[in-house]
């Protein structure tokens, strides 16, 4: 399982570069190219990541939400489910933005490498902000009416929630 | 709604310090707040450029295209309502391989004329049809096989072996996606049986 994940991202490397050789394209020019638009993208959110940071540390220092926690945990409490990690899946769906600094938040605190660590970076990275795409995709086709498509989201992104929590305590 | 959920933080948060006496915590937090930004995007910085440099080479050389050729076998079993040779399935699948390769750039863009073609061959121009419900339900559950900003986090907080989540968070997001689909299967054939036409 660890050798999967450790050569995961050299075989990409090697797959994409040695393709863009044999179409012979110019790959490094290629990749300053696409460099220079990441260069862009990342400045481009980096307005977004303010705001956010902004507005989730104000509402994590106030304390508001362990004070919430705290009401709900006889709720929650029954199985192994770290109450750190609610914010995150309750944003998740929503914003990237916000998901992500949450996900720095905790890496702050508890360490990359931590039980909460490895859970949120899971949990960032098996789920996609699906009211954001829902409300995007359909409102760019001018569609109200969306069905089941809003709920079937949000129970994919449940499961991935639910599997997250059980494949970090079953891989670590 | 992004606009009122950071509205209602940000209210919520200074109120209710306010009531419990702790507007201090709060002063430095709205001090100190913005160079955590500017830390998580420097962060974040050199592993998106080097990945986006590396992409773009797929992209150009065509193995994007490649890729996303694989995916159509398996579109047409779950898009039965489309036509073969519609384009919507040709976007569909270029935005699942990129969303795969976590390219969100060149992922929207793809997304957005799918919907445009599914759109077409829609009857009722209002209502979402059977494969749109699909497509989003694929699209959201989110497919991802590099986590770019995840990785990129990882390393800056010296995580031992970053790349350790990649493979739980595939075979969590496998079964996001069959969980979703099944879900979107079971839906339609009741709807189905009770006559009630999409």
């Amino acid at each position: 399982m660890e050798i999967i994940s450790k050569i995961i991202l050299p075989l990409f490397v090697i797959i994409i570069i040695f393709y863009g050789v044999k179409k012979k394209i110019n790959v490094y020019d290629t990749f300053l190219e696409g460099a220079k638009e990441g260069l862009i993208t990342t400045f481009n959110i980096f307005p977004a990541i303010i705001a956010m940071i902004f507005a989730i540390n104000i509402f994590l220092d106030s304390n508001i939400f362990t004070f919430i926690l705290k009401l709900l945990s006889p709720l929650i409490r029954t199985n192994k489910i770290p109450l750190e990690i609610i914010p995150m899946a309750l944003l998740r769906p929503i914003s990237g933005t916000a998901s992500l600094a949450i996900l720095n938040n905790l890496f702050i605190q508890y360490g990359p490498d931590s039980f909460i660590g490895r859970l949120s970076s899971i949990l960032q990275g098996c789920t996609d902000t699906t009211i954001y795409v829902i409300a995007l995709y359909f409102g760019s086709v001018k569609v109200t009416k969306i069905k089941h498509a809003l709920w079937g989201g949000l129970f994919a992104d449940l499961v991935g929630i639910i599997m997250a929590l059980v494949l970090t305590n079953l891989f670590f | 709604m992004v606009g009122y959920i950071w509205a209602f933080m940000i209210g919520v948060g200074i109120i209710y310090s306010f009531i419990t006496g702790h507007i201090n915590v709060i002063n430095e937090s709205i001090l100190t707040n913005a160079n955590e930004a500017l830390d998580l995007i420097l962060n974040l910085l050199p592993v998106i450029v080097l990945w986006t440099g590396i992409l773009k080479i797929a992209e150009v050389s065509g193995l994007l295209d490649k890729f996303a050729k694989l995916l159509s076998p398996l579109l047409h079993k779950l898009f039965p309502t489309v036509p073969k040779d519609n384009k919507a399935l040709g976007y569909i699948s270029s935005n699942i391989a990129a969303n795969m390769l976590g390219l969100g750039s060149a992922a929207t863009p793809a997304g957005l004329k799918a919907m445009q073609e599914l759109q077409k061959i829609n009857q009722k121009k209002d209502t979402a049809t059977e494969p749109m419900i699909t497509f989003l339900i694929l699209n959201t559950a989110g497919v991802t096989l590099i986590p770019t900003t995840i990785l990129a986090l990882r390393v800056a907080y010296k995580s031992v072996n970053p790349s350790e989540i990649i493979l739980p968070a595939i075979i969590a997001t496998l079964c996001s996606s069959i969980a979703g689909l099944t879900l979107d299967y079971f839906i339609r054939k009741r709807k189905k049986k009770n006559g009630n036409n999409f």
